[in-house]
């Protein structure tokens, strides 16, 4: 693991982009070969139309004799050769319409093929993605702001799919169109062929700058439209303060202001791009003129004939849209390197390691023991030097004040972060929590955070979050979460949708969900991470009570800022900034006289008996 | 909150009969397209009549006598259809921008009219995008799908069948039958391409909702270990992605099929028929050429038309969500004879405004909010003389807002009045009031630019010197000196570049600098760090003093020394006395700081 990801590094951007880009292609590439092959089966057919007409032309409806190889003559001769079909052109037509039959027919297939080579990609690479960011240590989710992730996975990987599904695979057809046009325009007249493609080059290197050039115009136009919706984003949020300061007029003229810059910016970028479409216009209409009168003189010349004059302004027509698109195509291309890029960063941050330690066997204790533990966020020091002794099956509450670093020791044993090594270490049942894989650490505790996520499903699915539940494991764990009453005052129950899609629920009913939640499976270790502080001091404790009947042996840390909630543990310890600065049982802090002694007298005293209230 | 829901089509004429008015500045231009959108048609018309007479004229008598001719013609015609196209194109750029721009202004216009029920109802997100999305539709459809493709189009089909039926109309008809079996198809894709392109849509914007919940719910996904469950659900969200994008993308690969198709199909038919005539000597091979490309080249401006057409139908939904907005009428507007004496929002009458001394008074009050069913206020009288401290407390979500929406009239009472300086609010603007009261929100709204821009938000005249002083008084300079460029930091957008306390303090500056005779407080109720917490309340001391104010208070320590408070839960004002009097009642007010004297004492212990 650690030698491949050394020589990860040690490769070149541009090597890795291909490699990203090889992988992605894989589950894909098949689709867009067979893609490729109906298109060229689809331009064969469609090119073939314009030969049949020419022979109809010439010695069909005319009288020349036709050119054509062998094969074809002799398939004709069996059909009773020009005779039998100038009588039934009904034939030829019917010619046309199979050919364009098989034409739509692989054009569909075309398509199709594309699609899905498209879908396929598309599915593959956020399947990744998603389940790479899932394995992503949660140092490195701090790290990443989630609208820069989120436009990665998405926008980004349009742009890679739109390469291949869309540039690539139009190139490819484009070429491949363009030199079977060539080939049979070659065949009729070679320096009607020349005066055609002349204007290919011309074309394509045109599009292509004037592409390259508006990009910037593009950004800036992007730029201005952001400053109008930010404007109107924040006079519709601010529409109080806007109304209590008056400044209606003021806002309008913002608004208004803004809306003429962003108007004029787009005024002159459709300037710019008149003139592109103009002279794109005036390119191709050149080219066709070109045809038509060189053909002509060709023909009076005798060196072609009428059908091969209509065939080659057939073909000539069918490039000139390709031809014009190959320009933007190839300017878009240039995004994709950026996209993979970009990527790629998410790809190659390493995964959180199941193991970072040497390993060691379940012991079957789930007693926790934190030996001189200190943490540092870069150079915030956070924790130092706690130690805490938590044996199997006891209950322990932590007290402390924001910030005071209880969170973080939590964070460490379910090993969100690992403790850095010389700082101290972590043993459950007497094995370094770094020793232990990462799925049977966390299966074996369950935390309950202060601010829990939950998750825009129903509320059934969210208490069997972790594996299917049976609706009396349901039940029990909501029961204990003392929110079974709760539930039941929805009109669909279990069923009932929470978050942005459904019910808002308030800041205790989540807390209290969340406690559910890991309720409805058993964990040898409970950690309940503030996650009371939303509920009230009645229901705190009914929770309290009803959980005591339930635990079943396991190890508990309650962390909490109420000392209802804690002094019924079996030892309690309070923390500050970073620091163990008192620990002992209830009645041990009490005759000790500390914080805890202090802020036991202020929740339980009535502020009469401390005589500080009408001051 | 309540969404409008999506009204059915009940406006005539796909809804532009109601554009006209917007539509009026643009009307030279949208003629002028109108008629260079028939040229360029006629030009593509003719066009094909070139292979023909180089057929007709050179190739057949073999000879290029008059091939000078040939190409000075052939040649202005190009010239038309470039300056055509690129005029045309740029018209159309025009034509989109002008509307877009003129709709912008005028919903937002609307916006700043409409009262604050109308904002209760509707979120943020769904006016943002009738202002912006709405309106960019509407003026890229018309301008784009009516005046350049459908009118192009329309121009380019008759013009081409009118021609074919001139030039031979037994072939033409060949032609012809095909074009209604060609809209038909058009139409059938069209919609059913719209249908799958918003699931496609929909599916999309549940995939970046799933990405959102991964990473917005890392450390819980961690702690709870389902990132196999999730992966799963998301696997399950993707695969149901690519089968609807497929199936889209299969759609539109059989209708382009079909369109060429089609095409092909029609110059078989001339082929066959035409051809006949031809041998029979009866058609000019140049005419059967022009024939055969017509065939070809005239499904896809079928096609053209018949999105244009399918576009305007689906046009009608946005241009009726506009039109409503537009047409919404403020609950709370100033009458006639008031906006007559004292001008409205944006053309003020001030020379006509009376000064504020600062007596408010509640008389026999009943309201109800327009979207709600029970009176909240019945028949509350109080009496609030220049100079008072009123403090409003009580739970979250009790209703503490009701009196200071009535303050500044962002509703008016159901019944009853309120007074100000004895005299009605609505016997006075709206912009006359706003301008004697200074807000204070409990999420400080700064707007993105400069301090100093949202400093002077309320007074723009406002000199240096003033401003240092405000700054100073609300202990807020620090903010300022802290900055590189003082008051010409940008505070990003929402103020995002600044703490939720710098926040505070400079929305007190700003009211401070507006020198309200009113003063409305909703407090927040984040917590913030104690000192800030020291700095907001030497601050608000100094902003009251001297003011008649309206305090919602979260932090009871904040009003012990309020002249009235006011208890509000469920709605209603249950407890109403002084600090004292309240405590002695023992009632609800004694249990809240009761309770929130303790969490005070708590911190101070920690910090002690």
């Amino acid at each position: 693991m650690s030698n491949k990801s050394k020589n990860r590094k040690r490769r070149s951007g541009a090597a890795e982009n291909r490699r990203l880009f090889a992988s992605v292609l894989k589950g894909s590439l098949r689709f867009f070969l067979a893609g490729i092959a109906a298109a060229i089966l689809m331009t064969g057919c469609e090119m073939i139309i314009p030969q049949i007409i020419r022979t109809t032309v010439d010695s069909c409806i005319g009288s020349e004799e036709p050119h054509l190889p062998a094969a074809v003559m002799n398939f004709l001769e069996g059909f009773g050769g020009r005779a039998y079909l100038r009588e039934h052109l009904w034939v030829i037509a019917a010619a046309v319409v199979v050919f364009a039959l098989f034409a739509a027919f692989f054009r569909w297939l075309s398509s199709y093929e594309n699609a899905m080579g498209g879908e396929t990609l598309t599915q593959n690479l956020q399947d990744r993605l998603f389940a790479h960011i899932g394995r992503l240590p949660f140092a490195w989710h701090m790290e990443h702001p989630t609208g820069d992730i989120i436009q990665r996975c998405t926008s980004d990987v349009r742009v890679i799919k739109d390469f291949c599904a869309g540039q690539l695979f139009s190139l490819v057809r484009i070429v491949l169109m363009i030199v079977l046009a060539v080939t049979f325009m070659v065949s009729m007249e070679g320096r009607l062929t020349v005066i055609a493609m002349a204007f290919m080059p011309i074309v394509i290197a045109y599009s292509l700058a004037f592409h390259v050039r508006i990009r910037n115009q593009f950004t800036q136009v992007d730029e201005a439209e952001g400053v109008l919706s930010t404007i109107t984003q924040e006079n519709l949020t601010g529409v109080r303060v806007v109304r209590a300061f008056g400044q209606e007029a003021r806002e309008y003229d913002r608004f208004f202001k803004q809306n003429a810059h962003y108007t004029d910016l787009w005024m002159k970028l459709s300037t710019t791009m008149a003139w592109f479409w103009a002279f794109g216009d005036l390119f191709s209409g050149l080219q066709v003129f070109f045809v038509v009168l060189f053909g002509a003189i060709f023909c009076v010349q005798g060196s072609m004939s009428v059908g091969s004059y209509l065939a080659f302004i057939s073909y000539n027509s069918m490039l000139i849209w390709p031809i014009r698109s190959l320009g933007r195509m190839i300017s878009e291309m240039s995004k994709t390197g950026v996209s993979l890029n970009r990527i790629n960063e998410i790809l190659l941050s390493e995964p959180e390691q199941s193991v970072t330690g040497h390993g060691a066997e379940p012991t079957g204790d789930t007693g926790i023991r934190i030996e001189d533990v200190s943490f540092a966020f870069g150079k915030a020091e956070v924790l130092s030097d706690v130690t805490m002794e938590i044996p199997q099956g006891s209950t322990i509450g932590i007290l402390g004040s924001t910030g005071s670093g209880k969170s973080t020791l939590m964070h460490l044993i379910d090993r969100l972060y690992d403790v850095p090594d010389g700082q101290g270490r972590i043993t459950i049942g007497g094995r370094d929590v770094r020793d232990i894989p990462l799925a049977e650490l966390r299966g074996m505790v369950g935390i309950v955070l202060q601010e829990p996520y939950l998750f825009s499903r129903t509320i059934r699915e969210n208490i069997s979050m972790t594996g299917e539940r049976t609706e009396e494991e349901r039940r029990r764990a909501a029961a204990i979460a003392c929110l079974s009453e709760t539930i039941e005052e929805f009109t669909d129950q279990y069923e009932t949708i929470i978050g942005e899609r459904g019910v808002t629920l308030s800041g205790g009913q989540r807390q209290r969900l969340a406690i559910a939640r890991m309720l409805s499976e058993k964990k040898p270790i409970m950690i309940f991470d503030d996650s009371l502080s939303a509920v009230d001091a009645e229901t705190d404790a009914r929770i309290r009570h009803a959980l005591s009947e339930n635990l079943g042996g396991a190890t508990v840390i309650l962390i909490s800022h109420r000392i209802s909630t804690l002094m019924e543990a079996d030892r309690i310890y309070v923390m500050h900034e970073g620091r163990v600065v008192e620990s002992g049982t209830h009645e041990e802090l009490l005759a000790a006289g500390g914080t805890y002694a202090r802020i036991f007298a202020l929740q339980y005293g009535t502020p009469e008996e401390r005589g500080e209230v009408s001051a | 909150m309540k969404q409008h829901e999506e009204a059915h089509a009940s406006l005539k004429w796909f809804g532009l009969p109601v554009l006209f008015p917007y539509l009026k500045r643009c009307k030279k231009l949208m003629i002028s397209m109108l008629a260079l959108s028939l040229l360029g048609g006629i030009v593509d018309i003719f066009l094909p009549f070139f292979p023909d007479i180089a057929i007709t004229r050179f190739i057949e008598p073999k000879t290029l006598h008059g091939i000078g001719w040939f190409i000075a013609v052939y040649a202005v015609f190009l010239i038309v259809q470039t300056v055509v196209n690129g005029v045309l194109a740029f018209w159309a750029c025009k034509l989109e921008l002008t509307i877009q721009k003129d709709l912008k202004n005028t919903v937002f216009f609307r916006l700043q009219e409409l009262s604050i029920s109308f904002y209760n109802q509707n979120s943020v997100g769904y006016l943002h995008s009738r202002a912006l999305s709405d309106t960019d539709r509407i003026g890229s459809t018309i301008a784009w799908g009516i005046f350049f493709d459908a009118m192009w189009n329309f121009a380019y089909v008759i013009g081409a069948v009118a021609v074919m039926l001139a030039l031979r109309p037994s072939l033409a008809l060949c032609v012809i039958a095909l074009l209604p079996v060609m809209a038909v198809i058009s139409f059938f894709f069209q919609r059913k391409l719209v249908k799958t392109g918003r699931e496609v849509r929909e599916i999309n914007s549940r995939i970046t909702g799933n990405f959102n919940e991964g990473i917005t719910g890392a450390m819980t996904v961690k702690t709870l270990g389902i990132e196999k469950e999730l992966d799963d659900h998301f696997k399950a969200e993707t695969a149901n992605m690519r089968k609807t994008a497929v199936f889209n993308g299969h759609l539109r690969g059989a209708f382009m099929s079909l369109i060429t198709f089609m095409g092909f199909a029609a110059l078989a038919l001339v082929l066959w028929q035409g051809g006949r005539i031809t041998e029979a000597g009866l058609l000019e091979l140049g005419t059967l050429s022009v024939f055969m490309s017509y065939a070809l080249n005239i499904m896809e401006p079928v096609r053209w038309a018949v999105q244009a057409f399918s576009d305007l139908i689906n046009l009608q939904v946005n241009i009726e969500r506009v039109h409503r907005l537009l047409t919404t009428v403020p609950d709370v507007a100033d009458t006639p004879e008031v906006i007559e004496k004292y001008g409205d929002s944006f053309h003020p009458k001030k020379e006509n405004w009376e000064d504020v001394h600062g007596d408010v008074e509640f008389e026999d009050v009943t309201f109800r909010y327009p979207d709600g069913d029970v009176n909240v206020l019945e028949h509350f009288s109080l009496k609030v003389p220049h100079g008072t401290m009123v403090a409003i407390v009580g739970e979250t979500g009790a209703g503490k807002s009701t009196l200071v929406n009535l303050i500044c009239r962002f509703f008016e009472p159901t019944e009853g009045r309120v007074l100000l300086d004895g005299r009605d609010l609505r016997e006075r603007s709206q912009l006359w009031l706003h301008s004697h009261i200074g807000y204070v929100l409990q999420t400080p709204h700064l707007f993105s630019g400069s301090i100093r821009d949202n400093l002077t938000f309320g007074r723009p005249d406002v000199t240096e010197e003033e401003l240092d002083l405000a700054v100073k008084r609300v202990h807020a300079d620090w903010i300022v000196a802290r900055m590189k460029d003082g008051y010409d930091a940008d505070v990003g957008e929402g103020g995002s570049r600044l703490s939720g306390g710098e926040r505070q303090l400079l929305s007190f500056a700003r009211a401070l600098i507006a020198d309200p005779a009113i003063f409305v407080l909703d407090e927040a109720t984040s917590s913030i760090d104690t000192e800030t917490e020291a700095a907001i309340q030497k601050a608000l001391t100094e902003v009251l003093t001297g003011r008649t104010s309206f305090v919602i208070a979260h932090r009871l320590s904040t009003i012990r020394s309020a002249d009235i408070i006011l208890l509000v839960d469920d709605g209603k004002i249950v407890e109403r006395g002084t600090h004292d009097e309240l405590m002695a009642a023992k009632g609800a007010y004694w249990r809240l700081y009761t309770r929130q004297y303790e969490l005070d004492r708590t911190k101070e212990t920690w910090n002690a």
